[in-house]
């Protein structure tokens, strides 16, 4: 068994028996009402996290996302209510904005050879910063579009309902699978994550790559304040205080090496569904405090840190060592 | 005589004012492996680098099938046909053995990655090397020798003129050695041009048809390795006349003391092989070797940085461990380090503080020195090895080489140790300092402590050691003593020829 998939499986084991655990106290957990509910609710948080495994793919970290995404739902609740554009055209502006925000992080890193790190943290206070010159306040949506975009759902046999915003999780899940496993891009992506300088070496066009992991970061990141806006009809400067951290947990206990070139954009789905999970079990309990959720998140946060460092020690072990009369040179 | 692949000539090549290249030339027939070969600071890795353009040349052409040609980058030598494998194998251990091979160039179905057809392109393409693996399992599950040979694929899959090779053999076995050489012969008669570096000459000898050697930045000649005798390709190397023996010599008569150390079956894989060492007090043993020879990892041995996989330590008949070399020092073991830059001195710290450090570590935190005792022992030591300073509060970094190392053997001296290990004590040090230094090194082995010292000088080696062990392939090959002490006896056992092979 190769042991990359060590974490995914491990991600996977852990949350089935979770789910089962919590199925037999509470039988009726088990419903894709449950489901449903839970794929809306966390639909904006999955959205980031796609971005963010790619940037943690490629060695890298990206503060910026929280405070992206709330200036995505204000600029977007800006441009509706106060400029009286059409949400699509909204939309449109928003992401174009947020892309470049997130192509000249991606070149500072790149050019001035700045820690990611400093860079995003930057991005983080501006964005914030930003967003409160916009507004102090929430700004309420009143849309036909929005009630429109609202009223589509599936229906679940068993009547859970998968709306708009947890259909378009799954899709830009889908999305960011084909794209890291399947293209060249994602390739790459990888390759900076395992060895930058020999990526450059093996020619993987560095650059370009650094650019394109942080604008899809915050393109994703503005997708998911648009997606926040849809669920609360609002914009709020205050949103999404803290949530770059909850993404960076998903892709950890998703089974993605911190220090990057290892994981699996599938692993990162269900790290978002193992929050949702524990999220859902405090409100049928209902005497538990919801801060239970980050305990319970920073415990597996750490299990899964410790097993990445017995696993990347695991790994390097096997060849390595050697009787001495192997290895011996011409003596 | 056919024409060459690529012919360098004149390349000069300076960083700053310091010329590190001199009008060198190398020429490359298709068809040949070509062994570069050169001491430390030869010029070697940069003559290479502006071969694969990741320096550019101050002067001189580069001619690639007589054409002249300026790669830009890497990338852009590889295109035209230069392809290189570094020692440390530049892949991605993350990735897979098919990716490695393909990344950047997969082929494309539909403008996704067609996995199936890159899997199958690179089980074809490592049939050639008949290397069976499964090319869709991680690199870093192989070995680093399986590992070179992905490298050197797709080296030659991408440029397939002209294939260098900088240190391939250094971290593989007898076994992998062997391989690898095979598939060189292979390449060499499909008419690839193969430029091997490396520090093994029983290598060079099995392997290469023509060798250049390198000095100092100059091109000492090419030589056919058929009429080339060993003794004629050390002698290039070092650049000593063998005939020049008549160095002076300070360290024949002396007599050591009692047993001091005594290291017994010390080994670590693949750095040394094991040895057995005994230290006297009073007595200065020199090391003399070849770069890569284990010179400095016999030293990392002895001072505790590594552990050795077997062996014992007694020192004054009592058995010790060196588990790190907090232990060396407790024991009275001193190691001034080959590049005292990285390893020696605190460039930031001042004199005083860089002197006083060893001591207060042996002493430990809870027992700080104080202020006034760290600038009367750095005022003693400034004066007493005449270093020059303006000041014991002058940050290190700013002196002079020679008066650097004067600061790290200091440090040492403060702990008044018994036994100290000096890696490559006068590199880059200007010639009086130099003399003070050996000066230093006589005196203190006079006041009875106990030295090894390791040089790529052998006029120094011979002029101040008691006894000469001559390291060659990790490995002791043979110790010199009293009146046996030339610079041509240690320059005959670097190049003798190994004894019967039973690896």
């Amino acid at each position: 068994m190769n042991v990359r998939y060590w974490p995914l499986i491990a991600t996977i084991t852990i949350f089935v028996v979770a789910y089962a655990l919590a199925v037999m106290q509470f039988p009726a957990l088990f419903s894709t009402r449950v489901l449903g509910n839970l794929l809306t609710d966390n639909a904006f948080l999955g959205v980031a996290a796609v971005g963010m495994t790619f940037v943690i793919l490629s060695g890298g970290i990206d503060l910026s996302v929280g405070s992206v995404i709330a200036f995505s739902g204000v600029l977007v609740a800006v441009l509706i209510s106060q400029f009286g554009l059409h949400p699509l055209a909204a939309f449109a502006i928003t992401l174009f904005v947020c892309t470049c925000f997130g192509s000249t992080m991606g070149a500072m890193i790149h050019y001035l050879e700045v820690p990611a790190f400093i860079v995003t943290l930057a991005g983080m206070f501006l964005a914030r910063g930003v967003t409160f010159l916009l507004t102090q306040d929430s700004i309420p949506i009143n849309h036909a579009f929005y009630d429109w975009v609202r009223q589509f759902y599936y229906v679940m046999p068993g009547g859970g309902r998968i709306t708009f915003n947890g259909g378009l999780m799954l899709i830009v899940f889908l999305v960011g699978i084909v794209l890291a496993h399947r293209t060249r891009f994602g390739s790459y992506v990888y390759a900076l994550g395992g060895n930058a300088q020999s990526a450059a070496l093996l020619g993987v066009p560095v650059a370009r790559t650094t650019i394109g992991v942080y604008a899809v970061s915050s393109f994703l990141a503005g997708l998911s304040g648009i997606v926040y806006s849809l669920y609360t009809s609002s914009g709020y400067p205050l949103a999404a205080v803290g949530v770059e951290l909850e993404t960076i947990a998903a892709v950890v206990i998703g089974g993605t090496l911190l220090s990057g070139g290892v994981g699996f954009m599938f692993g990162t789905l269900i790290g978002i569904t193992i929050q949702g999970m524990i999220q859902t079990y405090i409100v049928f309990d209902g005497t538990l405090s919801s801060w239970w959720t980050k305990i319970v998140i920073g415990g597996l946060l750490f299990g899964f840190i410790v097993m990445q460092r017995v696993i990347v020690a695991a790994s390097k072990r096997d060849w390595r060592k050697k009787p001495y009369a192997q290895s011996a040179p011409s003596l | 005589m056919p024409e060459p692949v690529l012919s360098a000539a004149h390349i000069d090549k300076s960083f700053l004012d310091n010329k590190v290249l001199d009008d060198v030339g190398i020429d490359l027939m298709p068809g040949e492996i070509h062994a570069l070969l050169g001491e430390n600071g030869a010029g070697k890795s940069t003559l290479i680098k502006i071969l694969t353009g990741a320096y550019t040349h101050d002067a001189g052409t580069i001619l690639l099938d007589g054409k002249p040609v300026h790669p830009r980058d890497t990338k852009h030598a590889q295109e035209m046909g230069v392809g290189t494998v570094y020692q440390e194998v530049n892949l991605l251990p993350n990735m897979t053995v098919a990716e490695n091979l393909y990344i950047g160039r997969q082929p494309l179905k539909f403008g996704l990655v067609d996995n199936r057809k890159m899997e199958r392109d690179a089980r074809a393409l490592l049939s050639r090397y008949q290397l069976n693996v499964d090319v869709g399992s991680q690199l870093d599950t192989y070995s680093v020798a399986v590992q070179q040979i992905v490298a050197i694929a797709r080296a030659v899959d991408i440029s397939g003129k002209v294939l260098i090779l900088d240190e391939p053999t250094a971290s593989l076995d007898q076994h992998e050695v062997e391989v690898l050489f095979g598939i060189l012969q292979r390449l060499k008669a499909d008419g690839l041009a193969i430029v091997f570096i490396t520090h093994f000459l029983d290598q060079v000898y099995e392997i290469a048809d023509r060798a250049t050697v390198l000095r100092n930045g100059r091109r000492v000649g090419s030589r056919a390795m058929a009429d080339l005798p060993r003794m004629d390709l050390v002698t290039m190397m070092l650049g000593h006349a063998i005939a020049d023996t008549h160095a002076l010599r300070i360290g024949g008569g002396r007599q050591p003391g009692g047993l001091f150390a005594s290291f017994k079956d010390y080994a670590l894989a693949g750095k040394a092989a094991p040895f057995d060492l005994d230290l006297h007090e009073g007595e200065i043993v020199g090391v003399a070797g070849l770069l890569g020879s284990g010179r400095t990892e016999m030293a990392r041995l002895l001072f505790g940085i590594d552990r050795p996989d077997s062996g014992e330590l007694t020192v004054k008949g009592k058995p010790c461990k060196l588990r790190e070399p907090r232990d060396a020092i407790a024991l009275g073991f001193g190691f001034a380090p080959e590049d005292r830059k990285v390893d020696g001195i605190l460039g930031d710290l001042t004199v005083r503080e860089n002197i006083a450090i060893a001591l207060q570590a042996r002493q430990g935190w809870t027992r700080p020195l104080s202020q006034k005792a760290q600038v009367d022992l750095a005022d003693r030591f400034v004066r007493a090895l005449d270093i020059r300073t303006t000041g014991i509060e002058q940050p290190v970094k700013f002196l002079s080489g020679g008066n650097q190392q004067k600061v790290v053997l200091a440090r040492w001296l403060a702990t008044n140790p018994k036994l100290l290990i000096l890696d490559e004590p006068t590199r880059g040090i200007d010639v009086g300092a130099h003399a003070e230094i050996i000066r230093m090194i006589n005196s203190l082995c006079d006041q009875g402590m106990s030295l090894l010292v390791i040089s790529s000088e052998l006029d120094e080696i011979v002029a101040y050691s008691s006894r000469v062990l001559v390291l060659r392939d990790r490995a002791i090959s043979g110790e010199l003593r009293g009146a046996h002490i030339s610079v041509g006896a240690i320059v005959k056992m670097i190049a003798m020829q190994p004894e019967v092979q039973d690896a």
